[in-house]
């Protein structure tokens, strides 16, 4: 006797090729889903009884696994990289620290030896705690599809809860990021119903790096997830925070504005305006903790 | 549904299966060869009753499919002891009363396996960060994590 139903009927078909990809997507059409870690699709499975036909695991294609960095080019992160091994890589230790931080609030460790970045991408879930950390190195998509390759910012990528600009014939090949700004610090706040391995209430990213060309000295980079349809980044708080000679007052004032701007919907984890609330206590919480170290 | 045939090394032993495209790991373990230490909790992996170690790593068998695992190494809980013999952790744990109903007692001891391969000598806090996806609803915890700290001072998971 299973203690759960297990998962529905399906086919399992293995990609070798980008060639094998387009061709069983063309032939199989909306019956047909990209199997990559599974740590959310096998568990949407279970709780619908239902999911698709077919399941086509893309991640021995080349590259999905593959990480490589130089200070040139940046970073890049195939679509299938565990988040174990995304957080356990010495370049992205010293460069990228913010995605090491939100990658390991992800879940459980075991979880994480499966989740990969590239699915928590295309989920597409305003909670996701790749996003902020995602948004604030600048993160672009690589998209392929039988014409070739097209690439699209994050805020491009992502158009709603679940819902992402991939078209019917294509996918997510990796992920990119410019190398930061010399002298880049940054930190992932996570708030959740429990301090480790739950989904983010509200989950704020920050990098900052001197800039002597502005007034504060300092840039500053804010992504939020979890209070908007999807993450997002504070273009104008961040502008109000380089136009300003830092003091404690303008740092606060800056979250108040992000709290401002956030637009988070009431849910099963928390409400509206206590979800505002966080986005304020956790900016100025992690802009204080970047600017102690620049100041 | 189609079937596929597949190798697993499990425990150092090669085992050929033959299993249905949406048999999970767990089931292949369980249902297939009666391995029935591994143990099915919630099947979304949270709990990590099924936690079992892929290539030296650990994951949720209920959330990995055994045909995307062929050719790879498995280790469960029955490949821990050797000649009746319990490794450090394990005796640690009995030694510690860190269990109780011992339905988590398992997948806890595959992940601290784990952990103390990757990290023999972890701090409190480390114990609990790699313990997250375990859960224990009679101990408290406590004595889990003292028994951990115990066998990372007499000679880690081995």
């Amino acid at each position: 006797m299973l203690a759960r139903p297990g998962l529905p009927d399906f086919e399992y078909i293995k990609a070798e090729t980008s060639q094998d990809v387009f061709e069983q997507m063309k032939d199989k059409g909306d019956d047909l889903k990209l199997l990559m870690g599974g740590t959310d699709l096998f568990v949407q499975m279970r709780d619908r009884g239902e999911g698709p036909g077919f399941l086509l695991d893309v991640k021995n294609l080349p590259g999905m696994q593959e990480i490589s960095f130089d200070k040139k080019n940046g970073l890049k992160i195939g679509a299938a990289v565990a988040l174990n091994s995304l957080s356990g890589h010495p370049n992205i230790q010293k460069y990228y620290s913010v995605l090491c931080q939100a990658a390991d609030t992800v879940g459980n460790y075991q979880l994480r030896n499966r989740a990969t970045l590239g699915g928590n991408i295309c989920n597409a879930s305003p909670s996701a705690d790749m996003s902020p950390a995602a948004l604030v190195y600048e993160g672009k998509v690589f998209l392929e599809n039988p014409r070739g390759e097209r690439e699209l910012s994050l805020d491009q990528f992502w158009i709603g809860p679940g819902k992402t600009a991939l078209e019917k014939d294509e996918f997510l090949k990796r992920i990119q990021f410019p190398t930061p700004p010399d002298k880049a610090v940054g930190c992932y706040h996570k708030l959740g119903r429990s301090k480790m391995g739950d989904l983010a209430i509200v989950g704020v990213a920050l990098l900052a790096y001197p800039d002597s060309t502005t007034p504060a000295g300092i840039q500053f980079r804010i992504g939020i997830n979890s209070t908007a349809p999807t993450a997002y980044r504070v273009p104008s708080v961040e502008e109000f925070l380089a136009q300003n000679p830092i003091t404690d007052e303008i740092l606060y004032k800056a979250a108040e504005g992000a709290m401002d701007i956030s637009a988070p919907i009431e849910d099963q984890r928390a409400t509206a305006i206590y979800q505002k609330k966080m986005v304020r206590n956790l900016v100025y919480k992690g802009l204080r903790e970047v600017w102690e170290i620049l100041k | 549904m189609a079937k596929h045939t597949i190798t697993l090394i499990i425990n150092g032993q090669t085992e050929e299966l033959l299993v249905p495209s949406n048999m999970t790991l767990l089931h292949a373990l369980r249902d297939q060869l009666g391995m029935t230490g591994t143990k099915n909790g919630c099947e979304a992996g949270e709990c990590g009753a099924c936690t079992v170690l892929v290539d030296g790593e650990p994951v949720n068998s209920c959330l990995a499919l055994a045909v995307e695992l062929d050719g790879r190494e498995i280790t469960t809980i029955e490949g821990l002891s050797s000649n009746g013999k319990l490794t450090p952790l394990q005796q640690a744990f009995a030694d510690l009363n860190a269990v109780q109903c011992g339905y988590c007692t398992p997948g806890m001891l595959m992940a601290a396996t784990a952990l103390l391969r990757r990290n023999p000598e972890p701090t409190s806090e480390d114990i609990q960060k790699a313990m997250v996806g375990n859960l224990c609803r009679c101990t408290g915890y406590q004595r889990i994590i003292d028994a951990i700290m115990e066998a990372s001072h007499q000679g880690g998971a081995q």
